[in-house]
C-alpha cells in the first residue's frame, strides 16, 4: 500500500506554503505531539520553534530572491486574487471560488461510482468460479489498461472519442460527463485493487467458518468478508479520494470551467497568475482535511490493532 | 435410511506430493461420540475438514446419513448445513456481536425469520452461561467464552453431525475445563460427535470409540479403556508413552 501522501508538499511549492503558515505550524506541532514525547513541554517548545524557525528561513530566501517583487505582484497580488475568486462576467472571466463548486461535485459523485465500480470489479477478480473466468478476464484486462494510462490520455480519449460516435446518449453528453466518467474508469482500478488488499487482509479462517455454516460463496463474502476488508482499507481508500479531488482539474482540458480553467480564463485575461495561487488554496482547503482526518484513522486503527492483540 | 450418521470409506487426501490421509475408513453411529488422537500433523484436523467438504477429498467417499456428499454436483452448503465444526482458533466473526455471530448462519443459510434465531440463539447462550455476553463483541470474551460462543453458532444450526478440531489447544489450562463441560453436556444429550483431541483424559472419559492416526491411517481403533490400557499396536503404545511421559494422562 502506498504511504499516505502529503498535499501540503505538492508542485504548488512556497506560495502556498506561506499563505498556509499558520496552518503548517498547527499541523506541525500536533504531529511532533504524537512522535515525540506527549508530555513533555520542552518538546512541544522545541518542535514550535523549529517550526517557526523553518518557515521563517523559507519566507525570508522568498523576500530576498532578486525576482521577489516580480513574483509577489503577479503572483500574489490581493487585488488580482479578490477579482478571480469573485469573478465577472462582464469583463469576460469566471469566478473561481464558483468554479471550485463543479469540482466539489464531480469529485461527489465519481466518488460514489468508484465506491461501487472498483468493488464490483475486486468482487469479479477474487471469484473463483469457472463460469466468471471471462469477466475475470475483461477485469483484468481493465485494471491493466486504466491503470497503465495517463489519466489526462485516458480523459482525451473519452471527451473526444465518445462524441466522436455519432450514437444516441453516448455522444450527446456534455464535457463534464466524459471527464467524471474518465476520473471513474481511472480511479475504479485503483480502488479494485485496494479493495482486493482488503479482502485479502481478512483471514481464511474466516472464510471457512463463514462457509461451514453452509453460507454460500457470495453470502459469506457480503457478511463476513467484507465488512472486516472495507474496515481495513478505509485510510487507503481516503488517500486515493485525496488525490481524486485534485485530479478533477484535469477535466479542464475538455473545456469545461471548474476551478483551474477559470483561473486559467482569468490569467489570460489579465495576465497576471494570482487566480492560479486563489485556485491551488482552494484545493488546499478541500485536500487538507481529508488528509488530516486520514492521519487520525490511521493512528486510531493502530491504536485498536494494539489494543486487539491480546 | 441407515441408522449410521458417517460413513468413510477409503478416503484419501494429499497436498501436492505429501498424502495426508491414506485410506481412512469409518463409521460413526448416531449417538456415538469418536475421539480421534495422534501426533500433530498425523491428519486429524484434515479428516475433519474433509467431512465438512472444506477440503476436496483425492479419493474414497463420504456419507452423511446415507447419503454421499463427495459425488460430483453435491451441493456443499446443503451438506454443510448439517454438519457443525468448531475450530481451534474459535474464527468467531469479529465484526458482530455474540448474538450475530450465533444467528448468521440460522438466518442466511436455514431460512430462519431474525426473531426465530434470536430466540433459539439466546436460549442456547443461555444453557451454556453465556446470557449476559450476548450484546458483546468477541473481543470482549476470554478464549473459553470465545471457544463456547464458537460451539454455540455451530449448534444454532441444529447439525447432525458435530465436529471439533482440537478446541482447547489454544486455550489457557485454567479455561479448558469450561469447554469441555460443554462437551461434555453435549454428548449426555446424544449429540453425535468426532473429537479431534489431545486431551487424553477427556477423550478417554466422554468417547465412546478411539481412533489413533497415524501415517494418514487409522491405526488402531478400539473402546478408551481398551485402547488406554491395553493397545495393541506397537505404534499406539509408543505415542501413548510419550503422552505418558508428558504428564498428560
Amino acid at each position: 500500500m502506498s504511504p499516505p501522501s502529503s498535499p501540503e508538499g505538492s508542485a504548488l511549492g512556497d506560495p502556498a506554503e506561506r499563505e498556509l503558515g499558520g496552518l503548517n505550524l498547527l499541523s506541525g506541532s500536533r504531529r511532533s505531539r504524537l512522535l515525540g514525547d506527549p508530555g513533555s513541554k520542552r518538546a512541544v517548545a522545541v518542535s514550535t520553534t523549529s517550526t517557526i524557525v523553518v518557515i521563517g528561513v523559507l519566507v525570508v530566501l522568498f523576500l530576498l530572491a532578486p525576482g521577489s517583487a516580480n513574483v509577489r505582484h503577479t503572483f500574489f497580488n490581493p487585488a488580482n486574487m479578490w477579482h478571480s475568486f469573485i469573478g465577472d462576467p462582464k469583463h469576460g472571466y469566471y469566478s473561481v471560488g464558483a468554479a471550485i463548486w463543479l469540482n466539489i461535485r464531480m469529485f461527489g459523485v465519481a466518488e460514489a461510482f468508484i465506491l461501487i465500480l472498483g468493488l464490483v470489479v475486486a468482487v469479479v477478480r477474487q471469484s473463483t468460479s469457472p463460469v466468471m473466468l471471462p469477466l475475470r478476464l475483461v477485469t483484468t484486462i481493465y485494471v491493466d489498461v486504466a491503470r497503465g494510462v495517463p489519466l489526462l490520455l485516458l480523459i482525451f480519449a473519452i471527451g473526444f472519442g465518445a462524441p466522436a460516435l455519432g450514437l444516441r446518449v453516448i455522444s450527446t453528453q456534455p464535457a463534464v460527463v466524459y471527464g467524471v466518467a474518465a476520473l471513474v474508469l481511472s480511479y475504479s482500478a485503483y480502488v479494485s485493487e485496494v479493495y482486493r488488499a482488503g479482502i485479502n487482509s481478512v483471514h481464511r479462517s474466516q472464510v471457512a467458518a463463514a462457509r461451514s455454516l453452509g453460507l454460500s460463496e457470495w453470502t459469506a463474502l457480503r457478511y463476513v468478508i467484507l465488512p472486516q476488508a472495507i474496515r481495513n482499507i478505509i485510510p487507503p481508500l481516503l488517500n486515493d479520494f485525496i488525490s481524486l479531488q485534485k485530479d478533477t482539474a484535469l477535466v479542464a482540458v475538455l473545456g469545461t470551467i471548474e476551478a483551474n480553467r477559470a483561473a486559467e480564463i482569468y490569467s489570460d485575461t489579465s495576465f497576471n497568475y494570482s487566480s492560479y495561487v486563489v485556485a491551488a488554496i482552494l484545493f488546499l482547503i478541500l485536500t487538507i482535511p481529508l488528509a488530516r482526518f486520514t492521519d487520525r484513522l490511521i493512528a486510531k486503527d493502530r491504536a485498536r490493532r494494539l489494543a486487539g492483540t491480546t | 435410511m441407515t441408522s449410521d450418521v458417517l460413513r468413510i470409506d477409503g478416503l484419501r487426501k494429499a497436498f501436492g506430493a505429501q498424502t495426508i490421509l491414506d485410506g481412512i475408513t469409518q463409521v460413526v453411529m448416531k449417538n456415538e461420540v469418536v475421539c480421534l488422537i495422534g501426533a500433530s500433523g498425523s491428519g486429524k484436523s484434515t479428516l475433519l475438514r474433509c467431512i465438512n467438504l472444506l477440503e476436496k477429498i483425492d479419493a474414497g467417499a463420504i456419507y452423511l446419513e446415507g447419503q454421499c456428499i463427495t459425488a460430483p454436483g453435491i451441493n456443499e452448503n446443503q451438506v454443510r448445513k448439517h454438519i457443525g465444526i468448531v475450530f481451534q482458533s474459535y474464527n468467531l466473526f469479529p465484526h458482530m456481536t455474540v448474538d450475530r455471530n450465533v444467528t448468521l448462519g440460522p438466518v442466511k443459510a436455514l431460512g430462519m425469520t431474525k426473531a426465530e434465531a434470536a430466540a433459539e440463539g439466546a436460549a442456547l447462550l443461555d444453557r451454556f452461561g453465556l446470557a449476559d455476553k450476548r450484546h458483546d463483541y468477541p473481543d470482549r470474551l476470554s478464549g473459553g467464552q470465545q471457544q463456547r460462543v464458537a460451539i454455540v453458532r455451530a449448534l444454532a444450526m441444529r447439525p447432525r453431525l458435530l465436529l471439533l478440531d482440537e478446541v482447547t489447544s489454544a486455550l489457557d489450562p485454567e479455561l479448558v475445563a469450561e469447554v469441555l463441560d460443554v462437551i461434555r453436556e453435549l454428548a449426555e444429550g446424544g449429540m453425535t460427535m468426532v473429537i479431534a483431541t489431545h486431551e487424553m483424559g477427556f477423550a478417554r472419559e466422554i468417547a465412546d470409540r478411539v481412533c489413533f492416526l497415524a501415517d494418514g491411517r487409522i491405526v488402531e481403533e478400539a473402546p478408551p479403556e481398551r485402547l488406554f490400557t491395553s493397545p495393541s499396536d506397537e505404534r499406539t503404545r509408543k505415542f501413548l508413552r510419550r503422552i505418558v511421559e508428558a504428564g498428560r494422562l
